[in-house]
């Protein structure tokens, strides 16, 4: 799956400059993650179409690039996440960021994932029954 | 490479016979300068210099410098040594470091002045078969009506833009078929961006020629443009103070700038001592009108850095060459006792592809230190969406600059178009110290 990232930096307005674009262009954010340092941050985010979006983005100078992660589904249950961190971990896979979503027509979590080794991870999960979303479903 | 020059008796002159002509012309002007400048003279008695006893070239040396504050305190016609009547043109300094300079130019000082203009856009290959868009600013700057004379003299096709509405430059540039564009280094680059947003193809365009000057830039500076632009560009220089651009001007071979040395009389002095430094030494670059009317001045000093390049040019010009000014002797920072250039800031920046050549220096007072700040924008093309991959980005360009200047800056990594783009010269440095010490 794509995920959508922006270069903020870190100040009032930076933030707000981004989801007003999003806003004006109606896009719906499906998932999202801000991470931050003390001096930028970067916005990700996963919306229906990130290739019409991207350049839209970049058209208005966003810094904004499109990256490959890895979004799965997780039983809503204690230790449901730990199971797939699981998976990767024996595999000596690591985890470079993650955040979760739920969609509220469905039983299962979400969670997107950028890993080092984004094939392998994907064959691996897979091997182990565990859900690989090309899209968000509705 | 192939050589074009507009005045091919003066340009091409032997050196012997140039010098002797630089000799009578400055005679002429010493005692032109002495009856008719008080400021000067008043310099010449203090040193009890009799200008009537000026030999050779060797005497320069001896004589007083005038400075900008000479100009500033002759505010506003005191440094006009010919009767108004006589004055045609007034151009006066922007004043952005101090009070105003005011420049008065006869009738054949602006013929001069259009001539010299003439032989720098020759220089770079430009003729009358050209269409000149002139972005630089008319009115009392002399950027504007400078490139303009020049233009028209050599019988191009002038389009008097002057600065500001960028997306209309853009146009017209595509639209009227420019292929020479004059303007400063900085709006050259705001230029393209504006084109870039708007898909501009420049290969359906007849731009060739970039003109720059008005600002110190670098050589860094000159590869991102010729990569934005489809231009080979070319750094011209000049200042208000002596006649506007036209002073110096790169040739084809692009290895330094000739002086006009018919007009112009170059020296390096220390800028700590007022000694005179040889031929190949970096100090201050001096000038000597030898036939301003208007407003002569002797001995100015710029406050440029260069230094003189004795050797022949390989496009045969026998005109002396100068440095490319990087920098000027009151543009140096001294940040924790170092001198720092923020030209040597520059570079360092641009080296790095993952930045945008958008860049503001910051200089505060942090516990009665001297702290250096430097945002620069990121290229959007090469974000990388992983923290720590802008983290080692900023940590190795912060190394690059401590190995440069010997000094630590903080690094600020900037959204694209977050700094604010001038189209006149731009304020790349802001040193709050000053006003901090005040209080």
């Amino acid at each position: 799956m794509k995920q959508i990232s922006v270069f903020l930096e870190n100040r009032p307005g930076s933030l707000f400059l981004v989801l007003k674009k999003l806003k004006e262009l109606k896009v719906n954010l499906r998932a999202m993650s801000l991470a931050d340092t003390a001096e930028f941050g970067v916005l990700r985010f996963i919306v229906d179409q990130p290739e019409v979006l991207i350049e839209k983005l970049k058209q208005e100078k966003f810094a904004a690039t499109l990256t490959e992660v890895l979004a799965v589904g997780v039983e809503d249950r204690p230790g449901g996440l730990c199971d797939v961190i699981e998976i990767l971990t024996q595999a000596e896979i690591s985890v470079e960021y993650l955040y979760a979503f739920v969609v509220p027509s469905k039983e299962e979590a979400y969670v997107v994932l950028r890993v080092e080794n984004l094939e392998k991870a994907t064959a691996l999960l897979k091997e182990k029954g565990i859900t690989i979303l090309d899209k968000i479903p509705v | 490479m192939e050589i074009t020059i507009w005045d091919e008796y003066y340009e091409l002159l032997p050196r012997k016979e140039l010098e002797k002509i630089q000799l009578n012309r400055l005679k002429r002007t010493l005692i032109r300068a002495y009856h008719n400048l008080p400021y000067y003279r008043h310099k010449l008695e203090a040193e009890g210099i009799d200008i009537h006893r000026f030999k050779t070239m060797q005497d320069l040396k001896h004589l007083p410098f005038t400075c900008k504050e000479d100009l500033r305190r002759a505010y506003p016609f005191g440094a006009i040594a010919e009767p108004l009547r006589n004055i045609v043109r007034i151009h006066s300094s922007s004043g952005s470091t101090g009070s105003a300079t005011v420049v008065g130019y006869t009738a054949g000082d602006i013929e001069i002045w259009a001539e010299l203009m003439a032989r720098t856009l020759t220089g770079s290959g430009a003729s009358e078969e050209d269409i000149v868009q002139v972005a630089f600013g008319y009115g009392l700057f002399t950027g504007g009506l400078g490139a303009h004379y020049g233009a028209e003299r050599i019988g191009a096709t002038v389009v008097p833009m002057s600065t500001g509405n960028t997306a209309r430059q853009v146009q017209i540039l595509q639209d009227f078929n420019i292929s020479v564009l004059c303007c400063t280094p900085s709006y050259a680059l705001y230029l393209a961006e504006v084109a870039q947003e708007q898909k501009v193809d420049w290969s359906k365009t007849r731009f060739r020629i970039g003109i720059f000057g008005a600002e110190p830039w670098s050589e860094e500076m000159r590869a991102d443009l010729e990569q934005k632009l489809p231009i080979q560009a070319f750094d011209i220089y000049g200042l208000s103070e002596i006649i506007g651009p036209g002073v110096g001007f790169e040739c084809q071979a692009r290895a330094g700038l000739h002086v006009s040395e018919d007009h112009f009389i170059p020296e390096i002095i220390n800028p700590d001592t007022g000694e005179v430094l040889p031929p190949g030494e970096t100090g201050e670059l001096v000038i000597t009108t030898i036939t301003k009317e208007g407003t002569p001045v002797i001995r100015y000093r710029t406050g440029d850095v260069s230094s003189l390049i004795p050797e022949p040019c390989a496009c045969g010009r026998t005109l002396t060459r100068i440095k490319r000014i990087k920098a000027r002797t009151d543009d140096m920072l001294i940040i924790r006792g170092v001198n720092v250039y923020p030209s040597q800031i520059e570079s360092a920046l641009l080296s790095f592809k993952e930045l945008e050549p958008h860049y503001q220096i910051v200089i505060t007072k942090e516990n009665f230190m001297d702290r250096v700040d430097i945002k620069v924008e990121v290229a959007p093309e090469f974000f990388s969406d992983e923290v720590k991959t802008l983290e080692k980005l900023k940590q190795s360009i912060e190394e690059k600059l401590r190995a440069e200047l010997n000094i630590h800056c903080h690094l600020r990594l900037m959204e694209p178009k977050s700094i604010e783009r001038t189209s006149g010269k731009s304020n790349r440095v802001v040193d709050l110290r000053k006003k901090e010490g005040l209080t």
